[in-house]
């Protein structure tokens, strides 16, 4: 499967899923299948399974998943954002993020963006996200909200398409080029 | 900022970054050891050969585990198993095989860990180390692959939440009983993004052993990590593995805190965190009588010995209730020298290798719709032991022996007092 096309000044449109506080990533993948399953088409059809059983299959690509405080706490699986990448999710937008999701969303190319005001998204919601910008607009309800600003050293890592594909477009690591090495 | 002090995390982040450094800066700095394990270091490999890796920075800093599901109990996990084994083998790190123990208590006996360093892990329960006054923390699996080409990632210089713990723990009142406490008050995503340093007489009291129980669940509110100033029982510890504990650093009096929290626990209960969130805990009077079908001592968590020892304490010439089943996972050559082990097998208890094993859901103690866990890891959440139509009640090991003896979740003040 290949992935959109990310452009730089795209913004990321689609349907939100809506989720609450506190989404853990044993919700996301449980694991008692990232334990057991190392191929990702396999492994994503479970993805947020504790919440939504068929979530996969009613899942489209380019969707949006909206939630809470503290998303994505737990373990460092990074199995959790990459069956959400796999599975087409656009962007996650939510109220915070657990450190570690967030990096790792961040480093395997999914956007995550902080948004204060996702309890007026609702289940459904047409929305268009804008990370230079830091907007989100609902489409459906006619408001915008702000997203707190992603670091634009991580935006770049973003936009390339996470760590992997920076390191194959330059050739090495953000700190080995900034320190000449 | 001259004449304001430091915490203990600004100054390991500015030794490891060569800068003066301070809470909120973003750094590149320079790790001291890293680890990985079979549930994380296949997308570590993966990640690192299509970076073009071809060395490793340093392969003696480097540690890899066979722990997750040890020994394999699939032909999927007999792959990662082999992958892992042939990278360490063409690298030349240090592999530590099925059996060798949970990463986490490794890692520290081992010596991977020294006060005044920093070591990540792709884990969250790295966070673990920062009981010897290291900075640890988890990281994924892409940032590992880049810590294994450059030796170096960067951080956000984190703010620091300090808890001052005062009192002596009454008996059978245990460091885990602490650690849920705290947890409660704070939630699960009140620390996030800081570390969260430990402070207070009953920190200084308190084991080596009890401080890596603290210090494991911090990530548990979201923190970066837990961590305490290195004190004489630090090195003393460390001497006593064999290992040079080397100088640590300090947090200075006058270091800036985010928020300072205080408690005391002279007349602490045995605490329960109940289904299906770390944060929501009550104290064991709250739930005693709750019917339990499976109780888990061992983890990365409460699979030392003096665990061992306190739930043998309270086992010894007892068994186990009819109809439900006890898992430890800690057998090791100190345990069988101290009689331990002998203890767990009169009591009934299903005596497993080291290693991950029920924590995780994987293997060995798979739960049952409906079925209720007493559990002495650190995570309860829906799913967590395979299956998630169960129950998990997260308890210190004094706790767990005392629930496996009467069947229902125990006050083990009362088993011992009959
Ligand atoms: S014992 Fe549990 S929490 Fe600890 S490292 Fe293993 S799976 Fe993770």
């Amino acid at each position: 499967m290949k992935e959109p096309n990310r452009g730089k000044t795209l913004p990321i449109r689609g349907r939100a899923w809506k989720f609450g506080d506190d989404v853990n990533t044993d919700l996301i993948i449980a694991g008692k299948y990232k334990l057991s399953i190392t191929d990702l088409d396999e492994l994503s059809r479970h993805a947020m399974e504790g919440l939504i059983p068929d979530f996969a299959e009613r899942f489209r690509r380019g969707d949006l998943i909206v939630a809470g405080r503290n998303f994505g706490c737990g373990s460092s699986r990074e199995q959790a954002p990459l069956v959400l990448k796999h599975l087409g999710v656009g962007a996650v937008i939510a109220k915070s993020f657990a450190r570690i999701f967030y990096r790792n969303a961040i480093n395997i190319g999914l956007p995550a963006a902080e948004c204060r005001n996702v309890n007026r998204i609702s289940d459904g919601d047409i929305l268009e996200v804008d990370l230079e910008a830091g907007l989100v607009r609902n489409v459906t309800k006619g408001e915008s909200y702000r997203i707190t600003p992603i670091h634009p050293d991580l935006l770049q890592i973003l936009v390339e398409g996470g760590l992997i594909n920076y390191v194959k477009k330059h050739g090495a690591l953000p700190w080995q080029l900034r320190s000449g090495r | 900022m001259a004449g304001v002090g430091k915490t203990i995390s600004e100054k390991i982040f500015s030794a490891a970054s060569g800068r003066d450094v301070w809470a909120g800066d973003l750094v590149v700095a320079e790790v001291n050891s890293a680890m990985a394990h079979d549930g994380t270091a296949l997308l570590a490999i993966e990640a690192f050969e299509e970076m073009g890796g071809t060395k490793v920075w340093n392969p003696s800093r480097v540690a890899l585990f066979l722990d997750h599901v040890a020994p394999s109990s699939n032909e999927t996990f007999s792959k990662v198993h082999k992958r892992m084994r042939r990278f360490a083998f063409k690298h030349g790190i240090p592999l530590y095989e099925v059996g060798s123990g949970v990463c986490h208590q490794l890692m520290v006996e081992e010596g991977y860990v020294r006060p005044g360093e920093l070591v990540v892990g792709a884990d969250s329960h790295t966070c673990t180390y920062g009981a010897l006054g290291a900075f640890a923390t988890g990281i994924g699996s892409t940032e590992m692959a880049a810590v294994f080409l450059s030796g170096k990632l960067w951080f956000k210089v984190p703010e620091t939440l300090k808890i001052e713990i005062e009192g002596s723990l009454p008996p059978f009142v245990t460091p885990k009983d602490v650690a849920l406490r705290v947890i409660g008050e704070v939630g699960a995503d009140g620390a996030t993004y800081q570390a969260v340093e430990l402070h207070g007489s009953t920190i200084e009291e308190m084991s080596v052993e009890g401080r890596l129980t603290l210090c494991n669940m911090a990530v548990e509110m979201g923190a970066k990590t837990g961590i305490i100033n290195p004190d004489e029982k630090t090195y003393s510890y460390l001497s006593q593995l064999g290992l040079n504990p080397g100088r640590g650093l300090s947090s200075d009096p006058d270091a800036q805190y985010a928020k300072m929290l205080e408690f005391d626990v002279s007349s602490l209960e045995p605490q329960v965190a109940c289904p299906h969130a770390v944060d929501n805990v009550k104290p064991v009077s709250e739930v005693e009588g709750t019917p339990v079908d499976q109780v888990f001592l061992g983890s990365c968590t409460n699979g030392r010995i003096e665990d061992l020892r306190l739930a043998a304490k309270i086992l010894e010439g007892k068994v186990v209730k009819r109809g439900l089943r006890m898992i430890v996972t800690r057998v090791y050559l100190q345990a069988l020298r101290e009689g331990l082990i002998e203890t767990f097998v009169k009591a009934g208890c299903a005596v497993c290798n080291p290693g991950c094993g029920p924590c995780v859901g994987a293997h060995q103690g798979v739960l049952a719709p409906g079925e209720v866990c007493l559990s002495t890891s650190n995570r309860n959440f829906k799913g967590r032991m395979g299956c998630t139509d169960a129950e998990i009640y997260l308890a210190s090991p004094a706790t767990a022996a005392a629930t496996a003896i009467t069947g229902r979740i125990t006050d083990p003040r009362s088993v011992v007092r009959a």
